[in-house]
């Protein structure tokens, strides 16, 4: 199964970045993921090690995964060493906009399966895939979501600080 | 004449008894006991094939989700590593759905690569067509290989109720019935691993239990022959009337709810010689607890 979903939020890369490049937020965001844990010493970069899990039907599913494409502000993918066979990308653009700001188009693509599993592998994936692409959808909702709102915040107390200073 | 005079011995002074040559019945059961005997795979624990697990997940995934709509929590309450004794109540007859569930569930997430061992009577391991269960870790149940498999660092489920409790009337369908049967403790203490509850609900509405039979299977001599304590008696799909349900049956698509308890390390909580029926009362007791409390989140039978 390839899914992949996608949506543009109000803020710069690199506050989208900050977010996605830390395992340990991303359970406040992820929908339907039970696990995201560091598992090797370094939480972040190419070689960094999570565990991790996502419900699906009666089973949680995944594995011991690891980061295999780190460059800041655009891209993190990352490949299964244990558990079903997957590959996920985080894709991050810059997208100018007309009033001036700039957002970032954020893709998400998670590419699962099982080599080897026959036709029962082949009906499991397509009968998995809605769900999945639900889990992905909800996910970058709630990342818009959270990174807006802090976005928002940011800018309040960035007013605030001005007003204070000029007054 | 010494001979004669011990054969009267034997026979206490009545004139010796012709042994009569057994019926064709009694030599019919013993012929198959035998082939039974002789199909019961040795142990080995090597027979385990972690890639055969891994590309049949998704079949299991699909009778798990569509058929029994599964659901299993709390594996987080399983040590990640090293050997653990998981102690589940059985149902559902020689379908055992709760066990397909939750062998899903462990593989899903922990990965195939955790080794993982289950015991099941002689009979299934010898029936025709199950030898793939070999494949998923389903070793006859004995001490031995409970032994081997906790020594190799594995997880280990256990059903101490077997055949009697898989079989229970469909009455008793949320009681937690091992008869007394205490030898998991005994297994969990020699090795100094921690007892890991696995309390499952909606196995004995997969068909209509009416009887465990245990009467006929002592009439019958099952027990002696088979180690079977029952001769159950259900209405199930596709027989009707369902009488030893040898060949299985199709289990009704029941929702299946399964949920693993916290640990618990006997030693630290019952001192260094525990007293085996107080930890047996403490585990059945969580466990009946538990399926209380899953059997009130029931609001209809098959539907969950």
């Amino acid at each position: 199964m390839r899914v992949a979903e996608s949506l543009e939020v109000s803020a710069p890369p690199e506050v989208v970045w900050k977010v996605i490049s830390d395992p340990t937020r991303y359970l406040h965001f992820l929908s339907g993921f039970t696990r995201w844990e560091v598992v090797s010493d370094e939480p972040g970069g190419c070689g960094a090690r999570y565990k991790m899990l996502m419900r699906v039907g009666s089973a949680e599913i995944g594995g011991l995964i690891e980061v295999v494409e780190w460059v800041p502000n655009r891209e993190l993918a990352w490949t299964s060493i244990t558990g079903i066979d997957q590959r996920g990308r985080w894709r991050l653009r810059e997208r100018a906009r007309d009033d001036g700001t700039v957002g970032t188009w954020v893709e998400l693509r998670l590419t699962a399966g099982v080599a080897g599993s026959g036709l029962f592998g082949w009906l499991a994936e397509r009968i998995a895939a809605p769900t999945v692409r639900g889990h992905l959808r909800r996910s970058l909702q709630q990342l818009k979501r959270q990174v807006e709102h802090e976005e928002l915040r940011a800018r309040a107390a960035a007013r605030r600080r001005a007003r204070a200073a000029a007054s | 004449m010494e001979a004669t005079a011990a054969q009267a011995a034997r026979t206490n002074g009545r004139p010796p008894e012709t042994e009569a040559p057994a019926s064709l019945p009694t030599r019919l059961v013993r012929g198959v006991a035998s082939q039974i005997q002789r199909r019961i795979p040795a142990a080995d624990l090597d027979e385990r094939d972690p890639d055969y697990i891994r590309e049949n997940l998704p079949t299991a995934w699909l009778l798990s989700s569509l058929w029994f709509r599964g659901e299993v929590r709390g594996l987080g309450n399983i040590p990640e590593t090293g050997p653990v004794l998981l102690v589940g109540n059985h149902s559902g007859g020689n379908m055992t759905p709760d066990t397909t569930v939750f062998t899903l569930a462990f593989c899903a997430y922990f990965g195939v690569e955790r080794p993982f061992y289950q015991l099941a009577h002689n009979l299934v391991l010898s029936m025709p067509g199950l030898s793939f269960l070999r494949k998923y870790g389903t070793v006859a149940a004995s001490p031995e290989n409970a032994h081997k498999a906790l020594e190799a660092g594995a997880a280990l489920l256990v059903y101490p109720g077997g055949d009697w409790e898989v079989h229970r009337p469909s009455t008793d369908r949320n009681r937690v019935d091992f008869n007394r049967r205490k030898g998991f403790i005994r297994l969990a203490l020699e090795h100094d691993v921690p007892i890991v509850p696995v309390v499952s609900i909606g196995g004995q509405e997969t068909a209509l239990f009416l009887s465990r039979g245990d009467r006929l299977a002592r009439l019958f001599g099952l027990d002696r022959m088979f180690r079977l304590k029952v001769l159950p008696i259900s209405l199930a799909l596709p027989w009707g009337l369902n009488v030893g349900d040898m060949l299985g049956h199709i289990p009704l698509p029941a929702k299946i709810t399964v949920e693993a308890l916290p640990p618990i390390y006997a030693r630290e909580e019952f001192g260094n010689e525990p007293d085996l029926d107080e930890v047996y009362d403490h585990v059945t007791r969580l466990m009946q607890d538990t399926l209380d409390a899953m059997a009130a989140e029931r609001r209809l039978p098959l539907l969950g």
